[in-house]
Parts: structure tokens; sequence; C-alpha cells
């Protein structure tokens, strides 16, 4: 007979893996893909679809020559970071724009501090935030398309640009949020659709994949903060805020980055809160449109230290 | 329904032999029993090389405060005294009995009849408790004696009966419950006046609603006992867990249960202080299960003490082609097996076969810091914390991260999807700050 395995227990394992999860990410993001599709054409899954392969390239030729370990582009977080930087971008955009994008992300975001997992911030947003800073000038990253279905009224070759419900939010303007709600409205293709990323959402906590208290926490808290800035005179109301934007993309899915979002549940709700004042103090007070990925991209710097402060309550203490 | 306060998983349950009844094993030519078969002092032999010992006789003696007794399963010829290799690879003192025939000692009632009345005075119970060799059939071997000898300052409120059965695949309890009801019942009652109070609780998990009813069915007749359904969630039967989840009382770190007044035993015990104090019977035996997916019959096996895991494997039809493991115990706490020729001994719960693709981990990727191990671990430490203190050699702060209030139970690394063995490293941990805590106190 073959010789016995010896080994500490436990002997069982759940059927999670590190793929398993990430694939479940990658799933989720389709119905806001779909969508995007249907809103801005084809090209969303060019942009999609050079965004995905530049940052799996990428970390495969990082992993093959400068770490010199093994491959991880198996594991499927690529994808998720090459979707969601993709998720963040007009439709409009060159693809050049795009392959930088995807190097920072996953050079600088993701790779610099040993892949998966070790990374500080979340790679997509790095990209996505360096992408906006050095592009300001360029119509890439300051004019959004406009949404234009593909399968009803008129169809146009060459894209509109129009201003998005932020910029509007800006000056002022009112906004239809049953529009909002579906996606037929200005903005980064992935953002748009607020009733796509929460379907995507659900499917995370069906899966456990993601838990309630960082979305709960960034969007509630962003409604209710914007909400006592709408009574005070200061900005339009909250359910708009809430729907505009990068918001719902943010708090699903780019906040709820395991590696990067604090891990106990109470640590989380800290983080999402924070997430939800800054996004709004950044729109209202700040010089720029959007504030989500700044947000975002501060929570992490700050999640070691909420690691060290939330820790849970110890049994028998 | 109640439950644990923190954390806990739920494996696949795979109670594979909970319908079949306990099957007496056929008795054996060669019997090895260990001297010492329990946690604490080893005991010390009273027979020789060539002495013919009876069924139930004493053989070892426990001399030390915690230690047991061991007894002879068998009548026959102590033919050495020699060391013998356990199943973790370990050589310890053994007694090697040729088998001759099965005498029992005349003082010990070998009848099936039920002894319904408790004659002895609570510290005879304790005294004979002792005698008998019983030890903590949960799976520790704690001898069971020294937890009734509760100590001035405190006092003991609640009999805590451990029938969670939450490891996977076991089912001994299970069985010993349906099968032996009323001595299971009686020997709570001498248990509760052992410790001169009224009030025990049977925890037990919901999966197993044939034993809760058998059980609910004669509580009439023991008043003061209760029988409380616990969700089907691993580790309910963990001693802290269980005390929680029947008491809502939480026992403080480092400390005993019967600080917060709980006496807590395993089902099985039960049932062999019974056979103890009612039967004057020594714990020369005890229920195995042979299971796991890939076994031709899954059994409940009535097991003498001191019989080669072998032979018992070759009586169940031998082992699958494609046995990859085999562990004593339940698949998240048990032990893996490095010698299947070693005997049983007083609590060898099962004998788990797992296929070699049950037995290979899963991939092991970088940490995602999912924060998964946190949220299942019921003692409310951070596993992964731990461990990477631990991995930089960091003992001192590991420590302050609690990792000497882990149990053990594996949560963690059941529930890590990058198969980060944080258990394995957090054992490491334990026995390094265990050594620096005896250096600390030698100063």
């Amino acid at each position: 007979m073959a010789l016995l395995k010896v080994s500490g227990s436990p002997h069982v394992q759940s059927k999670d893996t590190t793929q398993s999860i990430m694939w479940s990410v990658v799933i989720a993001l389709i119905p806001a893909l779909l969508v995007g599709v249907y809103f801005f054409g084809l090209r969303v899954l060019a942009v999609t679809a050079v965004s995905v392969t530049a940052c799996i390239l990428f970390e495969w030729l990082i992993q093959k020559f400068l770490l010199k370990g093994e491959q991880t582009i198996s594991d499927g977080s690529a994808i998720i970071t090459g979707m969601l930087l993709a998720f963040n971008l007009p439709s409009n955009i060159p693809f050049y724009i795009v392959i930088i994008g995807a190097l920072v992300a996953i050079g600088i975001g993701k790779m610099t501090f040993g892949g998966l997992g070790k990374n500080p911030f979340n790679p997509a947003l790095v990209g996505r935030v360096f992408l906006f800073l050095s592009f300001p000038t360029n119509v890439a990253m300051s004019e959004w398309p406009k949404a234009n279905p593909l399968f009803g009224g008129e169809k146009i070759v060459d894209a509109l640009t129009g201003p998005t419900p932020l910029s509007m939010i800006k000056n002022g303007e009112s906004l239809d949020l049953i529009n909002m709600f579906i996606g037929s409205t200005g903005g980064s293709f992935g953002e748009v659709s607020a009733i796509a990323i929460i379907l995507g959402g659900l499917f995370m906590l069906l899966r456990k994949v993601i838990s309630w208290h960082i979305p709960v926490a960034f969007i509630g808290s962003a409604w209710l903060f914007a909400g006592i800035l709408y009574l005070a005179g200061i900005t339009v109301d909250p359910t708009t805020h809430i729907l505009a934007g990068g918001l719902m993309l943010g708090a699903i899915f780019m906040a709820t980055d395991m590696a990067t979002s604090p891990i106990t549940k109470t640590g989380q709700i800290v983080f999402g809160v924070g997430c939800g004042l800054l996004t709004i103090i950044f729109r209202c007070f700040g010089p720029m449109p959007e504030g989500v990925s700044f947000a975002i991209l501060i929570m992490n710097a700050v999640t070691p230290l909420i690691n060290k402060i939330c820790k849970p309550k110890k049994f028998g203490y | 329904m109640n439950t644990f306060r923190l954390g806990g998983v739920h494996p696949q349950e795979n109670k594979l032999a909970s319908e079949n009844a306990i099957e007496l094993f056929p008795l054996q030519q060669k019997a090895v029993v260990f001297v010492s078969q329990h946690l604490g002092a080893p005991s010390t032999p009273i027979v020789q090389k060539g002495d013919r010992v009876k069924t139930g006789q004493l053989l070892a003696k426990a001399e030390a405060f915690i230690c047991a007794n061991t007894h002879s399963p068998y009548t026959g010829i102590i033919t050495k005294i020699d060391f013998a290799t356990d199943f973790n690879g370990y050589k310890k003192p053994a007694f090697f009995i040729d088998v001759e025939a099965d005498e029992w000692c005349e003082e010990i009632d070998t009848s099936d009849d039920i002894v319904r009345e408790i004659k002895l005075s609570s510290k005879e119970i304790v005294e004979r408790i002792k005698d008998r060799g019983i030890v903590g059939l949960g799976g520790a071997a704690f001898p069971t004696h020294v937890k009734y000898m509760i100590p001035e300052d405190k006092k003991a409120e609640y009999l805590v009966i451990n029938a969670a059965e939450c490891e996977p695949y076991l089912t001994s309890d299970n069985r010993v419950i349906l099968e032996h009801t009323e001595e299971v019942l009686i020997g709570i009652e001498i248990m509760k006046k052992a410790l001169n109070i009224n009030k025990a609780k049977i925890g037990i998990e919901a999966n197993k609603q044939k034993a809760i009813e058998a059980l609910r069915k004669l509580l009439p007749q023991y008043p003061g006992t209760e029988v409380v359904d616990l969700k089907t969630k691993y580790p309910q039967g963990a001693e802290k867990q269980l005390i929680y989840a029947l008491t809502k009382r939480e026992v403080p770190s480092g400390k005993l249960p019967i600080e917060v007044g709980c006496v807590v035993n395993n089902i099985g015990t039960a049932f062999a202080i019974y056979q103890a104090v009612q039967k004057n019977r020594p714990l020369i035996d005890n229920i195995l299960t042979f299971t796991g997916k890939g076994v031709a019959n899954n059994k409940n096996l009535l097991v003498r003490v001191g019989t080669s895991i072998q032979s018992i494997i070759d009586y169940c039809g031998g082992l699958p082609e494609n046995t990859g493991k085999v562990i004593n115990g339940g698949p998240m706490m048990g032990k893996a097996m490095m010698d299947l020729s070693a005997p049983t001994t007083k609590t060898t719960s099962s004998i788990l076969v797992m296929t070699t693709e049950e037995a290979s981990r899963k991939k092991t990727t970088n940490c995602l810091r999912c924060g998964k191990c946190v949220s299942a671990c019921p003692m409310g430490l951070e596993p992964i914390q731990i461990a990477l203190l631990s991995k930089q050699e960091r003992w001192e702060e590991a420590e302050k991260e609690c990792a000497m209030d882990c149990i053990e139970c594996g949560s963690c690394l059941f529930t890590c999807p990058a198969g980060q063995p944080l258990l394995d490293i957090i054992r490491i941990a334990k026995s390094k700050i265990g050594a620096i805590r005896r250096a600390r106190s030698k100063k």
C-alpha cells in the first residue's frame, strides 16, 4: 500500500479558494459590463478587453522577469483589476491610455508590494487616479460620452460627449433619478448603472465574497452626510449623490477589496463611514466633481491603523 | 436555538455511521495495553512479566494527583512490559498480553441488568471513578475523578454534559445515547450526586434528533436534568463554547470551567461512570467509529483497549485502494495516524479513512487579508495576525495577541481560501510561548 499522509489537524478544508473568490467577483462585474455595452456601444468591450489583457500581461511579465516567482495570473485577480480599471474609464478613451493605466495599476499598485493581498492600495484605483491626474486636459478623462442605447433610439457613429451627473451637481442642475438608477446617463461606462452594480453586489454577498458592512456603511454615511448638507442648502438631494458618479461601484466593488480594507466587521464599518464622509466632502467642497477614488485610497492608507484599533472582542476577557 | 457567541464554521457533517448499531468487536489473541492512557503523570505498573491477569484486574496504579488506573482488557499472561509505538509514532511503556480467555474479576457485574438505585455516597462515587480508571472520553483523556474534587473556594452549580458531537463523521456519542439511554441518564444522576448538585444540562447538536427524542422521553424520571438543542455548528462541543451555549457564562482566559460553576464531561464518560459505579466495571473498552467516504462498511464497534488498529481495519474489510490518510478522531481535531499496528487506548474514538484526494490540502496562495479566519475564530482571536508575527519569530507579540487562548479547533485553517497553514503556525507559536513562560517563571 502507498504511504499514508500525516499532517496536523484540521484534515478538511472549505471549498473556497483564492481562485473561486476572484472568479465570483468577475461574474459579479458582468451585469455592469453588459449595461455599459448597452448604453455606450461595443467599444466598451474593446476597452475592457484591452485593459484586462494588459493587466494579465504586465503581471505575467513582472512575475517572470522581475520577481521571478511562481506565476500568479491564474488566480484571476488581474482580471478583476483590468475590469475595474476599464469600468472607471470613458468608453471613447484611446487604447494607449488604457495600457498605461494597466501598467500603473499592476506594476505600481500591485506587484511592487509583492502581488495579490500585499498591496496597500486598490490597484485599479491607483491606475485610475494616475490617469486622471496625468491626462486632465485630454478629452479622455474630463469629458464623458453620453449614454446612447444600442438597441433603441437613433444610432450614432461618433459618441457624443456631454456633462456627467456629477458636473451637473456641481452646477446645481437637476437630474433624473430613474435614469441614473438604470444607467442611462453620462460617465465611466462601468459606473453608470446602480442596478447592475447592486445586482453584482448581491451575488457577492450570496457567495460570501463580501459582507454588507462596507457597502452599507459607505452608502449610508454618504447619504446621511449629503442629506445634512442638502438641508443646509449646500448641495443637491442625497439620493442623487449616491446614484451619481463612482459611488456605487466604489462602495460595492472597490472599497470591499479584501486586501485593502479592514479585517474585522467593526473596522469595516469605520472604513465604510470614512469613505462615505470623505467622498461627500470632496464632492461638495473640493475642486473636482468626483471624490470616490480619493476617499477610498485615503481610507486604504488608514486601514492598518483601523486594524490595530478595531480588534475583535476576545472570548474570556 | 442555543449556540456559542463568536465565529464557528460548518463543515460537511458526513455522519455516515449514525444509523449503524454498536457491534461487539471479536476478542483478540494478543493485546498491547499502554501503562498510561491519560493526560497527566504516568501510572505505576503493579504486575510483572509472567503474571496471569484476569479481565478487569488492575495493571497500573495512579499514584500522582492527576493520574489514572489502568486495567487489563483480557485474561492472559503478561509476556513482557516493554515499549510499544502508539499511532503518533511515540514509544511508550506497555503491557504485552497473550490472551487465554475472558474471565472477569468476581467483583465486576457483567450482566446487562440496569441498576437504578445509587447506593454510594458522593465521596465513594469519586473514589470509585478513580479506582475504575475513568478518563474523559471526549478526546483529552483527562482523569475524570480530578474534575469531581472541587477546590474549597469554588462551587459547582451545573453539570454540563457534552453530547454535541460537533466533529463530522463521529457517531459514537449518538449511538451510546440511542442504545444506552437509561444508563447514560443514571450516569448523569451519579455525577450530580458526586457534585452535590441537582442541575445538569445535556448539550446536543440538532442534527441528532433521534438521540434528543430518546433522552427527552425518559427525562421526566430525572428531575433537574435538561436536554438543550444546539445549532449544528463547529466547534459547538469545545468546552468553553459549550458552557457559553448552555449557560451564557464565559470562562475567563486561562481558567477552568469551575470558575463559572460548571463541571463538563462527555456523554460517553457518563456511560463509563454508570458502568464503574453501578457495575464496578473498569474502563477497558470503548466505542469506536470506523468510517470514511471510501470504506465499504461504516461501523460503530465496541473494542477492547489494546486491540491493534490494523486488526480493526481488517475486520471492517481493509483500507480502500485510494486511502490517503487515516485519522483517530474527527477530521477537525483528530490526529493523523503514523503507525497502523499501534493498539487502541481508552480514548481511540474513531478510525477515519480519508481518500488521497481528501488528504491533500488546497493550494496555498498569498494571504488575501479577507479576514475569514478572524470571523471564524470561536475565541475571537486574529489567527492571521498571530501567524504573521510567528513567521517573524516575534513570540512575545504573538503572546500579546492571545495565541495561548487558541483552542486548536482548526476553524481558521478550515476556512482560509488562500490555504494558509494558520493553525500549524499557531501551534508552533504556542509551544514557543510555553517555553518562554516556563523560563519566565523560573526567574
